[in-house]
């Protein structure tokens, strides 16, 4: 791609990036362990927009989230029954809350402070099941959310998220990986265009368990899907990928957060977004945190934007910050560049039009998130979904 | 019987020092069934020409013409270009992520017959070009030119000639970077498609080697952005011999 600004450990300078439009914008160095949590909403100071947490975010949009009062109750879901897996709610004050993490900021909290039950999802086959679990009924109201899931030790299995509709959600997603365990769970957004959704999902992850998180986003007006992964014991891993696609006047942000916290963790972060069309803009922020007792840990992030128009924005800040000297490795990397034309001559070379040509290379870019899924019929859903965006965005071109 | 007509032709390129005029009045015709080898020291604009046969927005017509059977090809897109019947095997092929080899073959079969091929027959083509070409199966679901080594993606752009089946193909050192195996493999590759197509073929090279596998019926000497000099398959060994000192005499490059 173009404009590749790749950087690989030792990072340049620190907490310096290059954004889209080229100018510079800082990090502030922080420690995130350090950082100020409560489950309660009224632990946090009113939101102004000028913390990290909310610079980028279309504030007007979503500052309700943070502040109004939320409908907790629970929202009717659809799933079909699968061996080794349950689908159920369980109430507020059932022991299982809390255990993933806790909230880093306002709307997070907010939605802690005023769910009703938790949709509680609970892998414990021993041969791979997957359950999908749809969401298309949350309506026009602000409205709060809780989701757990577990997978129980040595258990392997697949939880898919799939949200469409209307939505004006805040919602906290607790992922609960056992020892031995190995889980994906995919999210995937898909809202109508007016939808705002703020998701922050907690993760710990036992010894030896894997856990693979996709995040999917290509509908809504304001998306924010904030993963925290806390590699809690000995030989845990994550893969965390990510996948967006901005249309005009979307907004999507990310902020995968990896906390190795034992020894002889690995991590591996790779997120590719589009962008195409007028106010189309992306965030994603990756902070690596790489603990005192964190030896031997093996980590890399990495980031790439495709932008496929101009009057685009797309905000890529990786943070590393290493407080042990003995790892194996920890490295990123960060682009955002435009159509290859070289790409798009040899395709069109070959009698393929600059259209085809250009869904070709987008999906191709995509390709590397999709293949991780693991679901075969979502994998071939999502291709076609990209390619309807595509389309679309061609259209109004 | 078809023809490529390049006439005149004048092209330049944007570079940091301003526009820089590349190709100075080229003219060549090639028939059906032809072979023209274009041999020429480097930088004299091999390369561009193929690339302006092809249409790359980088280089700039400043002039002449390149017309397929009396139809102007400047004023059109590549795509259109390549549907009309021309093909550029690259001399550096690019790799394209995420999208397969098969994937690839097909979407381009499909947009140069304007429908999709049947799909018994095409396996078929596509099984026995690859087997001609000793590729192996496993190559239809790496990405396009990914990771492959300098032969592979030499091979690939062959297998491309043989299933898109063009009227006319510019072939960019296609033999560089080739074992003597590899260079019979795609050189009976070339062969094939002009046996069972016509293919008109203008190959650019540095060696004499590829032409033993490949006849040319006409050698042109390229020479400073133009044709220098032309002859048949006799001034090929010559030129291997003698280099192109006697050329660069008289036409003061750079
Ligand atoms: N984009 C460009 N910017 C600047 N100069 C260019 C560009 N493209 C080509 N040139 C110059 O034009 C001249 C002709 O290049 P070209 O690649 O056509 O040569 P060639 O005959 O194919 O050489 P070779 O045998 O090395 O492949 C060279 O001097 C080259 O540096
Ligand atoms: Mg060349």
């Amino acid at each position: 791609m173009a404009a590749d600004t790749t950087a690989t450990a030792p990072a340049p300078a620190p907490g310096i990036t290059e954004v889209a439009d080229r100018q510079t914008a800082f990090v502030p160095v922080q420690t995130r362990s350090g950082r100020f949590t409560s489950t309660s909403v009224d632990d946090f100071e009113a939101v102004t927009g000028l913390e990290f947490e909310w610079k980028f975010a279309p504030l007007a949009r979503v500052k309700h989230l943070t502040e109004a009062a939320l409908d907790g109750s629970p929202v009717e879901v659809h799933s079909a029954e699968v061996e080794g897996a349950t689908v159920g709610w369980i109430d507020r004050a059932d022991a299982r809350i809390g255990s993933a993490g806790t909230p880093e900021e306002r709307a997070s909290a907010n939605a802690w402070s005023s769910f009703e039950k938790a949709l509680h999802i609970r892998v414990t086959g021993e041969e791979a099941s997957e359950v999908v679990v749809r969401r298309d009924s949350f309506g026009e109201a602000a409205r709060s959310a809780h989701v757990v899931i577990e997978a129980a030790p040595n258990s392997r299995g697949t939880v898919i998220l799939e949200q469409t509709g209307e939505a004006n959600l805040s919602e906290n997603v607790e992922i609960v990986v056992g020892e031995g365990a190995q889980l994906t769970v995919v999210t995937v957004q898909e809202w109508d265009d007016s939808a705002r959704h703020l998701s922050s999902h907690f993760a710990t992850i036992g010894r030896d368990a894997n856990l693979r998180h996709v995040i999917v986003s290509l509908g809504g007006e304001v998306v924010r899907v904030n993963p925290a992964f806390h590699l809690v014991e000995q030989g845990a891993s994550v893969d965390s990928f990510g996948l967006y696609f901005a249309d005009a006047g979307q907004y999507f942000e990310q902020r995968p957060y990896i906390d190795h916290v034992a020894a002889n963790t690995r991590s591996r972060v790779n997120y590719k977004g589009a962008l195409q069309g007028k106010g189309a803009h992306t965030v994603w922020v990756g902070d690596v945190l790489i603990g005192p007792h964190a030896d031997g840990t093996d980590s890399y992030e990495q980031n790439r934007n495709l932008v496929l128009s101009e009057g685009t924005r797309a905000d890529s800040i990786p943070n590393l910050e290493i407080e042990t000297g003995n790892i194996v490795g920890a490295g990123h990397a960060s682009s955002t560049g435009r159509f290859d034309d070289e790409q798009l001559f040899y395709l069109q070379s070959r009698g393929i039009s600059e259209e085809e040509a250009r869904r070709l290379v987008v999906r191709g870019f995509l390709a590397e998130i999709i293949s991780q899924i693991g679901s075969a019929s979502l994998e071939t859903r999502l291709g076609e979904a990209i390619e309807a965006e595509l389309l679309r965005a061609q259209a109004g071109e | 019987m078809s023809v490529l007509k390049i006439e005149d032709l004048q092209v330049s390129v944007e570079t940091e020092q301003g526009t820089k005029q590349i190709l100075r009045g080229v003219d060549l015709t090639v028939g059906e069934g032809e072979t023209h080898a274009i041999m020429g020291p480097n930088g004299s604009g091999k390369s561009t020409l193929a690339y302006a046969i092809a249409g790359h927005p980088k280089y700039h017509v400043e002039g002449g013409s390149v017309t397929l059977d009396g139809v102007e090809m400047l004023d059109k897109t590549v795509d259109e270009r390549a549907r009309a019947g021309l093909f550029l095997a690259m001399q550096y092929p690019v790799e394209i992520p995420g999208v397969s080899v098969s994937n690839f073959l097909r979407t381009a079969k499909t947009a140069i017959d304007g429908e999709a091929p049947a799909i018994r027959g095409w396996i078929k083509d596509l099984d026995s070009s690859m087997t001609a070409l000793r590729m192996d199966k496993s190559f239809r679901e790496r990405n396009v030119n990914e990771g492959f080594s300098g032969g592979e993606k030499k091979r690939n752009e062959i297998l491309q000639l043989e299933l898109l089946k063009p009227k006319f193909a510019v072939l960019d050192e296609t033999d560089s970077g080739l074992d003597v195996d590899a260079l019979k493999i795609v050189s009976e590759g070339v062969n094939r498609a002009k046996e069972n197509t016509g293919l008109g073929i203008l190959l650019i090279t540095h060696y004499n080697r590829i032409l033993r596998y490949v006849k040319p019926d006409f050698v042109h000497v390229f020479v400073a952005g133009r044709v220098a000099e032309q002859g048949g398959p006799e001034l090929a060994v010559r030129l291997e011999n003698e280099g192109y000192d006697r050329f660069l005499e008289s036409s003061n490059v750079g």
